[in-house]
């Protein structure tokens, strides 16, 4: 039949005229993002970091850059941690593949969940050991699959320390002096901190 | 001139002002005066409305195409033609250094002209006209037949190949779907009798959308053609001609040729209005009001033709225009005139009740001739070439 092809183009098109638009009007609202992200704004807990540097190691540009205190952190010998000084990952670099990330091995470092972070100069795209402190902690759950596990939404809640490891919380050096060694073995018996 | 003039109330009014005032020795400027107030007026309003189409089209393309289109300026982005206008004049003026400078500068200008020059005959709604002409539809012909001269200036002036390319691609396709398109308007002058187009709207006692459909879809697809609008935009297409014979234009002299492109799409609409669709007839609405909506209808059906069908070929245009729509047309004026003989009184005018039998006639009539007809451009297999061969031999055939 001559037409049939043109007579449904248009009913193609007629379709979608009464159809809701796809677009996302951008700065009013912003399209969700799914919570494995690799988004700006590393997030950084100061409590789980030993000051090992991986991170810097694996980078393949070489945008981060950590000074320790020469004068030594609590007793690294025995499993302590160095104290940072200095923390600058140049964003204006950085091409967010992950692999500082993926080389942590406490579980410090994570990717962000935002994209907002257009400065003026390059200088003020350096994060700096300031800004990791100060920071709202919205870790995206790329390579922590023990974030994703339980439904965590990086754009509604923040997530502390305590809870963004893949180890069980009996083993960080770092646990509360409050809790017995038996309470914390069944607190983390599937591995999980329970808080 | 003068006396076709005064049979418009506004024309006749100024100018009686300027006579009363002054005396009869200044008639000269009362005729001046008078002549660019109701230009003005006209020229003004088809600027505007072409002008407010162009937000109207970009949000239905938006919504034909799942998008909202431009909200930004001013409510509902209402103002985004004015953002336009003011970008565009504050756009660099860039004429091609080994281009013609005049011809180059007078081609946005003809352009213009040749759709301004066709609202004179065109009957806004009862009573308001600018010219009543006896010959109007081949007043209308002759000046939309600028529009091809003014591409033509504007490829040769750029001195840029795409430009040259787009403009003879219009060349081609401007002259072949102008016979079929004069062949669709002579059916009409047979079934109305008369070329004025206040006459044409008076003889529709019946829609000559209902007496003569072959009629009019052979000017819609025609009409598209004129208008280089999609699916036969093949004078600017953009993936394989940069802008075809705009490729050189900057400014508001682009602004003008995007422009006289919309007015273009208006003053059609107002001619298919006029031609099939009972002009400014039609009942409890105010006229012009009815004109308005008619010319925004045939305007947003041709922008759903415009989201919906793809480019076609050079080659598959010009088939269409001379082996479908050619032979279409000449059997619809045929038809027509047969029905004429057939039917018209003694004095040779036309009752309603002998348009609706020819309404009654011309449809099956119509289905059975555009199906048929169909068969003669059905797209052929192309003679298949040997594959591609890349290296030994000679690199790419």
């Amino acid at each position: 039949m001559y037409g049939a092809g043109m007579a449904k183009g248009f009913a193609v098109t007629l379709r979608n005229f009464f159809r809701k638009p796809f677009t996302v009007q951008y700065p009013e609202e912003s399209a969700p993002q799914h919570a494995r992200f690799r988004g700006q704004e590393f997030t950084w807990y100061e409590e789980r970091c030993t000051g090992c540097a991986s991170c810097a190691k694996y980078c393949p540009l070489g945008i981060i850059r950590i000074v320790t205190d020469a004068e030594g952190g609590d007793d690294e010998q025995e499993g302590g941690s160095y104290k940072i000084d200095a923390f600058d990952i140049d964003q204006a670099r950085c091409m967010y593949c992950g692999l500082c990330v993926e080389a942590c091995p406490y579980d410090a470092l994570h990717m962000g969940t935002r994209f907002e972070a257009a400065q003026n100069k390059r200088e003020d795209l350096v994060i700096t050991v300031e800004m990791l402190r100060a920071r709202d902690k919205h870790p995206s759950a790329w390579f922590r699959p023990q974030l994703a596990k339980d439904q965590y939404n990086p754009y509604a809640e923040q997530a502390g320390w305590e809870a963004v490891g893949r180890e069980p919380y009996y083993w960080h050096p770092k646990r509360p002096e409050w809790e017995s060694e038996e309470q914390s073995q069944a607190a983390s018996a599937d591995g999980d901190y329970k808080g | 001139m003068g006396d076709l003039l005064m049979d418009n109330a506004i024309y006749r009014n100024v100018y009686n002002f300027v006579v009363d005032g002054l005396g009869a020795e200044w008639a000269w400027l009362a005729w001046l005066v008078a002549g660019f107030t109701i230009i003005m007026l006209v020229v003004n309003a088809v600027m505007a409305l072409a002008t407010g189409y162009t937000w109207v089209e970009r949000r239905l393309l938006g919504r034909f195409t799942n998008r909202i289109g431009p909200n930004r300026a001013g409510p509902m982005g209402l103002l985004q033609p004015l953002a336009d206008a003011i970008k565009l004049l504050t756009k660099e003026d860039i004429v091609p250094p080994r281009g013609d400078r005049i011809v180059f500068n007078l081609a946005p200008v003809v352009m213009l002209a040749s759709v301004l020059l066709a609202v004179g005959v065109i009957p806004f709604g009862a009573n308001s006209y600018l010219a009543d002409l006896n010959i109007g539809l081949l007043y209308v012909v002759a000046v939309s037949g600028l529009g091809s001269i003014a591409v033509l200036m504007a490829g040769y002036a750029s001195a840029n190949k795409f430009s040259m390319f787009g403009s003879m691609r219009a060349a081609t396709m401007l002259i072949s779907y102008e016979i079929p398109l004069i062949m669709a308007l002579l059916a009409v002058t047979v079934l109305a009798g008369t070329m004025s187009m206040v006459g044409v709207v008076e003889a529709q006692g019946v829609p000559f959308l209902l007496v003569a459909p072959m009629g009019a879809f052979v000017f819609i697809v025609a009409i598209t053609a004129e208008l280089n609008r999609t699916p036969f935009d093949i004078t600017e297409g953009e993936s394989e001609i940069v802008a075809g014979h705009i490729t050189e234009y900057s400014g508001m002299k682009f602004g003008i040729f995007y422009l006289a492109e919309f007015a273009a799409l208006m003053v059609a609409g107002a001619i298919f209005a006029t031609l099939f669709l009972q002009g400014w007839k039609w009942p409890i609405l105010p006229s012009y009001i009815w004109f308005v909506l008619k010319v925004g209808a045939f305007a947003i059906i041709a922008t759903w033709v415009r989201a919906t069908l793809p480019r076609l070929r050079p080659d598959q245009v010009l088939a269409m225009a001379w082996k479908y729509l050619f032979p279409v047309s000449l059997i619809n004026l045929l038809a027509l005139t047969i029905e004429r003989l057939a039917f018209a009184d003694a004095a040779g005018a036309l009752g309603s009740s002998e348009l609706w039998l020819m309404a009654l006639i011309n449809w099956p009539l119509t289905i059975a001739v555009v199906l048929l007809m169909a068969r003669v451009v059905r797209v052929t297999e192309p003679p298949s070439r040997a594959p591609m061969t890349i290296g030994l031999g000679g690199g790419v055939r």
